[in-house]
């Protein structure tokens, strides 16, 4: 078993760090993981996207041309990477910022106003966290709860604590509308 | 070993430097290699080491000389137009016989390039590229568990040698993150003593650190006796990892982030039934040359891959002759091979026997 997925969107949208925390999770779930970010000149507003593989076996490349599954947080994400995902893979997209449905067929589509889910919950920037928590149930590569448990260590290790329960809101939130 | 965490490349080799016994750092700023450096400044202060941002790569290079002709472990580390900046130090401390680690976190070039991955360092890394009759062990990690490793290794094959030692990695390994068990740390203390070091002379006479020597006779000797260290080095050091060429019939030279993309092409090649290997040389300097002269007796293609315009498949075609075909496969700039874009080259190179299905 070897699943990878780009996760990708504007700058700010916080994509880098949903994938670290997936990546975390995996981790603590027991499978071999690398985490990959774009890292040119980006910039709020830029483009951003990091590849995340997860693996039963030791991770070979941490690059793929035919990931598993996709998390489109913004149109120009989707336009880059649809045509890559492998067939029967999985595209999570945040229907409040692309208005185009997935032209492929052979793939899941996962899709959800994160946005508006984001803001139910309190903050527009845990959106990264709706997105994880949809491709989590879609996937099911770990379980929510070990999702949960790493995105709170690692919050509390950058002193951001009282983000917490929002951003497990989010997870939830997510998680509930795949 | 320890804990498992996740930690990103650049972090991971800081780590292990202070896990070796390294007490002081000097480096300036370059992407993609900030983070090392940074991480340095956060943890080399806690471990009572002296980490300093110096005014430029030169300055750096030579206060880790200074280090080292005192006696202590020592390191820098930069990306490529910072390393070029670096080498006349690094022909200094070779010309002294000063260990000291350096860390390349290469990027596209040549000039300023970007601050994409690349493998366009290989020749500046394994062929000198300072001045003089000097050579430097260069070893090639491919995850970043392996770059902790070597990272630790450089230090005990620097110190056993008198000589830098280069720890070349790319943009890839020192941006991404991967789960590391570090290995338990070493105490400085307990390291065998200099007695070349400059830790000054009461009571015994005094030494001299110097590359400088006027005398022909007297030069010729100490590179002579220099090279057999070099010829020691090759006999005893070379590193290489085979994965998958016990029945090979064409195999992939490639090495640090190429070499672990490939070995996904190895799988996806085995699944459609083409008997693909890989060849990592993990020491680029000493070359695993006799490895690759045994494989050449008995395939017919070696595919070198590398982020370049062909540097080190010029090692390959040393080792292989002419006893097999010896293409070549490269991207520059900054652009990653992927798994199948290196399957696409591996395919030109496999005929098909059509009525019995079989690859060759």
């Amino acid at each position: 078993m070897e699943k990878s997925v780009i996760l990708a969107g504007f700058g700010g949208q916080g994509v880098i760090l949903a994938g670290k925390v997936l990546a975390q999770a995996g981790m603590d779930h027991g499978l071999e993981v690398t985490w990959f970010p774009s890292y040119g000149p980006e910039m709020r507003g830029g483009t951003a996207n990091c590849t995340v593989v997860l693996s039963d076996e030791p991770v070979a490349s941490p690059l793929a041309d035919d990931p598993t599954a996709l998390i489109a947080m913004n149109l120009p994400s989707l336009d880059k990477f649809e045509s890559t995902v492998a067939s029967g893979g999985t595209i999570v997209l945040n229907s409040s910022l692309i208005e185009r449905p997935v032209m492929r067929a052979d793939v899941k589509v996962v899709s959800i106003p994160m946005n508006e889910m984001a803001a139910k919950v309190g903050s527009a920037l845990a959106i990264n966290m709706v997105a994880l928590g949809a491709y989590i149930k879609a996937t099911e590569v770990t379980p929510l709860a070990t999702v949960k448990t790493a995105m709170a260590q690692m919050l509390e290790k950058d002193g951001k604590g009282k983000f917490i329960p929002t951003n497990e809101q989010a997870l939830e939130e997510g998680y509930n509308a795949a | 070993m320890g804990e498992k965490i996740l930690i990103a490349g650049n972090d991971a080799i800081a780590e292990a430097g202070i896990r070796a016994g390294c007490r002081s750092y000097f480096g300036y700023p370059i992407t993609p290699q900030n983070e090392l450096l940074e991480y340095m400044s956060a943890h080399m202060p806690k471990a009572g080491g002296a980490f300093v941002q110096a005014e430029s790569e030169i300055g750096a290079i030579y206060m880790c000389y200074g280090a080292s002709a005192a006696g202590g472990r020592t390191m820098t580390s930069s990306s490529s137009p910072g390393i070029s900046l670096k080498l006349e130090g690094i022909s200094y401390l070779a010309g002294c016989d000063l260990p000291c680690v350096i860390v390349n976190v290469a990027r596209g070039g040549p000039g300023l390039g970007n601050i994409a991955p690349a493998q366009g360092d290989y020749f500046q890394a394994t062929k000198g590229g300072g001045h003089g009759d000097y050579r430097m062990v260069v070893l090639a990690p491919a995850t970043i568990p392996e770059a902790t490793e070597l990272t630790m290794l450089a230090f005990d094959l620097a110190d056993k040698y008198w000589t830098p030692v280069l720890v070349l990695v790319d943009g890839v390994l020192g941006q991404m993150m991967e789960p590391v068990e570090f290995c338990e740390p070493v105490d400085p203390t307990t390291l065998p003593l200099k007695p070349w070091a400059l830790t000054g002379a009461q009571g015994r006479p005094r030494n001299i650190v110097t590359s400088f020597f006027l005398d022909p006779h007297e030069l010729s000797e100490i590179n002579l006796k220099r090279q057999d260290r070099y010829r020691r080095i090759e006999a005893q050091e070379v590193r290489y990892e085979e994965f998958e060429t016990g029945d090979a019939t064409i195999v992939i030279a490639a090495y640090g982030t190429v070499a672990r993309i490939a070995k996904t092409t190895v799988k996806l090649a085995r699944n459609e039934g083409i008997k693909l290997g890989l060849l990592r040389p993990i020491t680029l300097w000493p070359f695993p040359y006799a490895p690759f002269r045994a494989l050449s007796n008995r395939v017919k293609t070696i595919l070198t891959v590398e982020m370049s315009a062909g540097q080190m498949v010029e090692d390959v075609r040393l080792a292989v002759a002419e006893r097999a075909e010896t293409p070549f496969y490269g991207e520059l700039g900054g652009i990653v091979p992927t798994p199948r874009g290196i399957l696409r080259e591996v395919r030109k190179y496999v005929s098909y026997d059509a009525e019995n299905g079989q690859s060759f």
